[in-house]
C-alpha cells in the first residue's frame, strides 16, 4: 500500500512540474475561465434589442410618424432605413440591410381610430373593421430569436398616440419569477459556463496528458517499470481536479463581483457537486487517451463531446424545448446533469440530495469511464 | 515449461511466435542467454529485434511458444519480471521536460525508493555516469550522448539483474559509443545480464554471443568467432583496376555469394562448395594474371552477409 501511495505520488510530483514548466497550457487553465466569462456573461443575452428595422410610409401623414416614434420608444427595435416601395423592402431584406420592415398603409389613419388599441373603447363599427391590423411586418424569420421579439410587438398598445392613459389590461395570469426577477441573463448563463469549461478543460488536459506520453514515447518506459496502469491514472488525474475547482472558484468569483450572480447555495454543496463533474469529465479523458494514438485526435474527440454538451445540456437552449431524441443523448452526457446540479446549487440552494438522479448519474458515470480506461489501457502496447 | 529450464540461463525460450495479422514478426524462435553475459540481436531494421525484446521484457504477448526469462514465465509472472529487469527504449523514454534529477527521483520513486536510500543511489549513478554537472539541466536540452547515459542510469537504478537494450546507441557518436559499451562491460562485471539489440557490426562483435535475425528468423547464433569460424563461404580480396565491371561479371557466377568494393579492392565471398578459391578465381575470365588474389580473415559483415543474403537475392 505505501509503495502505491509513493507511486502515484510520484506520478502527481512530475505531473505538476510539467505543468509549471508548460507555460501554455498552465496559461489556459487561468485564461479559458477568465476571457469566456468576460465573453459570453457580456456577450450572450436573450433579450433581443435594437433590431435593425426599415419603414415603407405608403400613408404619409402626421400620425403614421408618430406611430413610427412609439414602436421605437419600446428599443425593441430601431429604424435605420426608409424604403418607397415594399419591392425595394423586400431587397433591403434579402441583402441583410434590415432584419425586417414595418409596411404603414394608405388608410393607416381609419385602422387607428377604429383600432380597439387606440384607447377609444369599442368602435361604433362592425366587428370585421375593428379587427383589421393597423400595419404589417415583413421579418426575416430564418432567426426564430429575431423573429419572437418582433412578434412580441403584435399587441403593444397604442393608446399613448392620442396622449390617453395607457389601456390597461388586467392580466389573465399573474406571473412571478423566482431566483431571476430581472431576467438577466448572466445569472443563467455564468453557473452553466462552469459545466461548459469543465468539460472543455477536464477533458482535454486529462486526454492530451495520456496520450502525450504515447506519443513521444514515455509510455513505452512505463509499461516496463512496476507503476500499474490505475496508479499512473489516478496520478495525472489528481492535479487537474485542483485546476478543475481553481477555475470553478474564478468563474463563480468573477459571476459573483462582476455580474451579480447570487450564489445561494452552500460551499459544501457547490464542491461537492463540482467535485463529481469533475471526476466524469476526466474519466472521459482517460478513455479518450485510451481510444487516441496521436493529441490531435484527442483534440477532436474532445470536440466530439464538446458540442453536444453546449448545445444539448441546456447551457444554451433549454432542455424541455428538445425532441425526445436529443433529450436522451443530453442524458448521456455528464454536462447535461451538472448543468441542472449547479444551477440548483448556486441558484436556487437546493440540497444536491434531492437531485439524487443527477448524483447517482455523475457516480456511475466516473465509476464506469474509470472502469473501461483501465481496462482498455492494459491492452495498449498490443 | 520443464524444470530442466533453470540453471545458469537469463533467457531461454522455445518455438516463441508472434505474429501481427498476415505478417510473422517473430517465427520460432529459439534463444538461450547465459547469465552474465551480454548478448546481442544483431539484424537489419524491421527483423523483428524490437518485437523479441518486447516479448521478452513482457510488454508483449507471444502468439506461441515458450518464454523463461530470470526463472520467471512469461507473460504470466510478467508483473514480477518488472521489478528485476530494466528496460532502455529505442527512442529516449525518460521526460523532455524533466531535469536529469526529477527524472532520476521519478523512476526511484516508481521503483519503490524513497528518502536517504534514494539520494545516496542517485549520487552514485549521477557520478558512475558523469552527469554530476547535469543536475538541473532538462533532458531534452542534453545532447544524444548525454540523454543516453541519462537513459542507462534510470534503467539500471533499481539494479536490475537483466538489462534490455534496444538500439542504445543509434543517436550516439562513436566516441560516446565506446564509453557506453565500457559502461555495459562495467555492468556486466557486476553480475548483470545484457541482452543489447543493433544494427552495427563492430557493436555485435563486442558482445558474448549474438542472434543474427532477419524476416523473424534467427539464420545463426554463437560467439562471434564461432560464426566467423562456422561460415559457409570463404572470403576473398581481388586487387584490380576495374572493380565495378569485375564486381559485376563475379556476381553472376553462381558460387559468388556476394562482392562488395573496399576501396581498391573487391571483397568477395565464395561458397565452401568450392574447395580451393583462388584456384577457381584464376580459371575465371574476367580474372587478369597480373590481379593480386588473398585469402582473408571473415568479419562479422561476411557473416551476417551470408547468413541474411538468400532472401535478398
Amino acid at each position: 500500500m505505501k509503495l502505491v501511495l509513493l507511486r502515484i505520488q510520484a506520478v502527481f510530483i512530475k505531473e505538476l512540474i510539467q505543468l509549471r514548466r508548460d507555460k501554455m497550457t498552465f496559461g489556459m487553465v487561468i485564461m479559458i475561465p477568465l476571457v469566456q466569462l468576460i465573453l459570453f456573461g457580456y456577450a450572450i443575452n436573450t433579450n433581443v434589442r435594437h433590431i435593425p428595422v426599415g419603414v415603407v410610409d405608403i400613408s404619409q401623414t402626421a400620425i403614421s410618424r408618430v406611430l413610427v416614434q412609439t414602436i421605437s420608444a419600446t428599443q425593441v427595435v430601431k429604424f435605420t432605413h426608409q424604403y418607397f416601395s415594399i419591392e425595394a423592402a423586400q431587397a433591403a431584406i434579402d441583402k441583410s440591410e434590415v432584419r425586417a420592415v414595418l409596411i404603414i398603409p394608405n388608410d393607416v389613419d381609419q385602422r387607428i381610430v377604429t383600432h380597439p388599441s387606440a384607447g377609444f373603447g369599442l368602435p361604433p363599427a362592425s366587428d370585421e373593421e375593428s379587427s383589421r391590423p393597423i400595419a404589417q411586418w415583413l421579418v426575416d424569420g430564418s432567426d426564430t430569436m429575431i423573429a419572437g421579439a418582433i412578434k412580441s410587438l403584435r399587441y403593444m398598445p397604442l393608446a399613448e398616440l392620442f396622449k390617453k392613459p395607457a389601456n390597461r389590461y388586467t392580466p389573465t395570469f399573474e406571473v412571478t419569477l423566482l431566483y431571476n426577477p430581472e431576467q438577466r441573463s448572466a445569472v443563467n448563463i455564468v453557473p452553466g459556463l462552469v459545466g461548459i469549461i469543465l468539460t472543455m478543460t477536464m477533458i482535454m488536459f486529462t486526454a492530451g496528458a495520456i496520450v502525450r506520453e504515447k506519443e513521444r514515447g514515455n509510455l513505452e518506459m512505463l509499461i516496463a517499470t512496476p507503476v500499474r496502469s490505475i496508479e499512473l491514472m489516478l496520478g495525472k488525474i489528481i492535479p487537474y481536479i485542483f485546476i478543475g475547482l481553481l477555475q470553478v472558484f474564478i468563474i463563480l468569483g468573477i459571476g459573483y463581483t462582476v455580474f451579480g450572480v447570487p450564489i445561494n447555495g452552500g460551499l459544501g454543496q457547490l464542491a461537492g457537486v463540482t467535485l463529481l463533474f469533475i471526476s466524469a469529465s476526466l474519466t472521459l479523458g482517460l478513455v479518450i487517451s485510451t481510444i487516441a494514438s496521436t493529441q490531435l485526435q484527442s483534440t477532436q474527440m474532445t470536440i466530439f463531446v464538446l458540442l453536444p454538451s453546449i448545445l444539448l445540456s441546456g447551457f444554451m437552449f433549454p432542455y424541455e424545448g428538445m425532441p425526445v431524441a436529443a433529450q436522451n443523448i443530453a442524458e448521456v452526457l455528464p454536462a447535461t446533469h451538472f448543468m441542472r446540479l449547479i444551477r440548483g446549487v448556486v441558484l436556487r440552494d437546493v440540497d444536491s440530495i434531492e437531485m439524487a438522479f443527477d448524483v447517482y448519474w455523475l457516480i456511475l458515470f466516473t465509476i464506469a469511464g474509470l472502469t473501461i480506461a483501465s481496462l482498455r489501457f492494459r491492452k495498449n502496447l498490443e | 515449461m520443464s524444470a530442466a529450464f533453470t540453471g545458469n540461463f537469463a533467457i531461454r525460450t522455445r518455438r516463441l511466435c508472434r505474429r501481427f495479422g498476415e505478417l510473422i514478426a517473430i517465427n520460432n524462435l529459439d534463444l538461450d542467454v547465459e547469465k552474465g553475459s551480454i548478448y546481442g540481436f544483431l539484424g537489419p531494421n524491421g527483423c523483428g529485434k524490437t518485437t523479441a525484446i518486447r516479448m521478452l521484457t513482457g510488454l508483449l504477448k507471444p502468439s506461441s511458444g515458450d518464454v523463461e526469462v530470470l526463472g520467471l514465465n512469461l507473460p504470466k509472472d510478467a508483473g514480477k519480471l518488472r521489478l528485476k529487469m530494466g528496460y532502455m527504449t529505442q527512442k529516449f523514454s525518460l521526460y523532455d521536460d524533466l531535469t536529469v534529477k526529477e527524472n532520476l527521483h521519478f523512476v526511484a520513486n516508481i521503483y519503490g525508493l524513497s528518502g536517504r536510500p534514494m539520494k545516496k543511489r542517485i549520487e552514485e549513478l549521477l557520478s558512475i555516469y558523469g552527469l554530476n554537472q547535469k543536475v538541473v539541466q532538462l533532458a531534452g536540452s542534453m545532447s544524444g550522448g548525454q540523454r543516453q547515459r541519462l537513459a542507462l542510469a534510470a534503467a539500471t537504478l533499481h539494479k536490475p539483474e537483466l538489462l534490455f537494450l534496444d538500439e542504445p546507441t543509434s543517436a550516439v557518436d562513436p566516441e560516446n559509443r565506446r564509453e557506453f559499451w565500457e559502461q555495459l562491460f562495467d555492468l556486466c562485471d557486476r553480475g548483470t545480464s545484457i541482452l543489447v539489440s543493433t544494427h552495427y557490426m563492430d557493436e555485435a562483435e563486442r558482445c558474448h554471443k549474438l542472434a543474427i535475425l532477419e524476416d523473424g528468423y534467427k539464420r545463426a547464433d554463437g560467439t562471434p568467432d564461432e560464426l566467423m569460424e562456422s561460415m559457409d563461404a570463404h572470403v576473398v580480396e581481388v586487387e584490380a583496376n576495374n572493380l565495378r565491371q569485375l564486381k559485376q561479371s563475379l556476381m553472376v557466377l553462381p558460387e559468388v555469394i556476394t562482392a562488395a568494393q573496399l576501396g581498391a579492392r573487391l571483397r568477395v565471398l565464395i561458397s565452401k562448395k568450392v574447395i580451393d578459391p583462388l584456384i577457381y578465381l584464376k580459371q575465371q575470365n574476367c580474372i587478369q594474371p597480373q590481379n593480386t588474389i588473398l585469402i582473408v580473415r571473415p568479419s562479422l559483415e561476411d557473416v551476417f552477409v551470408t547468413c541474411t543474403g538468400t532472401s535478398r537475392q
